[in-house]
């Protein structure tokens, strides 16, 4: 894919050095990954700002550019290119402890220029390798209980222990097992962030648990016994007489359990909802119409 | 056990002065550890000095620049957590609604 690099710095053909530098350096300050965690676009824009900068800031390679730009694909002149190429475009940094990997040059770059070779940094600097950040998707259930998950990160397998209670959102770090250092520097970190998945019949809200539970009517106004779920299993519940539509009973303890407290739960918040009968028989319809009249 | 680097290997590696480190330690940037009148730098500030350094050296930021991007970065990391639990909570009532 062609880029245009004038483009990318938004500046004329005709800039200068000095133009070409100031561009380089006011969008480096706003795409800068520094500045911008976790944000992908951010990091490929700047990485073509660099490309960018790195082409037209070295006069040999702005002029074969400026020469093959947009006709690039012509064969003859492809070739010609490739034959008068002196040398990989090896200095392509910015101290940025970020590994170039195969992806991250645009096609024409790689085929004027050849592959970055060794970042251009000195061989004698050392430099933490980068962090990684991962997503890690759990449902509720899995949420409830301390377990070992594998995961592949950048083609390796890491085995974590997912603590019970682990929040939607929560980012843990693993350190260590991010990217590599540079040159004999400590790895980076690696970041996992769990997206945990709606339950068909628990809704969670930090620890508690919130949930519904259909009453019918006589027990509702009789009072009764009723066996609810739980995550933890099943439970009876002692139903009071005149229980109303909507009313809302605490079962501490059988909530979700809290990160990192072990035998420490939330609660359970139950909420009644009352089934008016329906189908009833001529004597049931009496019944009530008396009850009614009551 | 934390592991300390020597600020002067530091100082070699990253091509920077010593004057600089302790600038950055004035500014409350970064803390040196002085043990047997050498000074040290715990590992795990490492990640903390490496961005410092591309601010200040790639990007031209000074360390008032750089105190003030530190702050609103964690400004910005407790907004996102707090967003990250409305959301949560929202969840519950967007749910509670659609099921009406």
């Amino acid at each position: 894919m062609f880029i245009d690099y004038y483009k990318i710095l938004g500046i004329d053909k005709s800039a200068t050095q000095e133009e070409i530098k100031k561009a380089y350096r006011k969008l480096a300050r706003k795409y800068h990954p520094d500045l911008n965690p976790n944000d992908k676009n951010a990091k490929s824009k700047f990485q073509q700002i660099n490309e960018a900068n790195e082409v037209l800031s070295d006069k040999e390679k702005r002029q074969k550019f400026d020469k093959y730009g947009e006709d690039w694909k012509h064969a003859e002149q492809f070739e010609k290119a490739q034959q008068e190429r002196q040398q990989p475009a090896g200095s392509y940094t910015t101290g940025f402890t970020e590994t170039q990997s195969e992806g991250d040059f645009s096609d024409f770059f790689k085929s004027m220029f050849g592959e970055a070779s060794g970042s251009g940094r000195s061989k004698h600097l050392k430099f933490r390798g980068e962090d990684y950040t991962a997503e890690l998707n759990l449902d509720l259930i899995d949420a409830y209980e301390t377990h070992r998950q594998t995961l592949k990160v950048n083609g390796k397998n890491i085995r974590i222990t997912v603590p019970a209670g682990i929040e939607n959102g929560q980012t843990i770090k693993i350190a260590g097992h991010g990217g590599p250092g540079i040159n004999g520097g400590p790895n980076g970190d690696l970041y996992i962030t769990f997206r945990i998945g709606n339950h068909p019949k628990f809704k969670r809200l930090g620890n508690n648990l919130y949930t519904t539970a259909d009453l019918n009517l006589y027990v509702a106004v009789l009072g009764g016994e009723i066996t609810i779920d739980t995550l933890k299993g099943k439970v009876k519940l002692k139903i009071k007489p005149e229980t109303q539509n909507g009313s809302r009973i605490k079962l501490k303890g059988k909530g979700f359990p809290v990160y990192k407290n072990d035998g420490q739960y939330g609660d359970l918040y139950i909420t009644f909802s009352i089934l008016i009968p329906g189908n009833l028989t001529a004597k049931q319809k009496e019944l009530f119409e008396e009850l009614s009249r009551t | 056990m934390k592991k300390l680097i020597p600020a002067t290997e530091l100082c070699a590696n990253y091509n920077i002065g010593i004057s600089f480190i302790r600038s950055l330690q004035e500014s409350g940037l970064i803390e040196i550890t002085t043990v047997e009148e050498t000074e040290y730098i715990y590992v795990n500030q490492l990640k903390d000095l490496e961005r410092i350094v591309r601010l200040y050296f790639e990007l031209d930021i000074n360390l008032e620049g750089i105190e003030t991007i530190n702050h609103l970065m964690q400004h910005i990391d407790h907004l996102e957590e707090e967003i990250a639990k409305l959301r949560n909570r929202l969840r519950l009532y967007e749910e509670t609604e659609q099921e009406d």
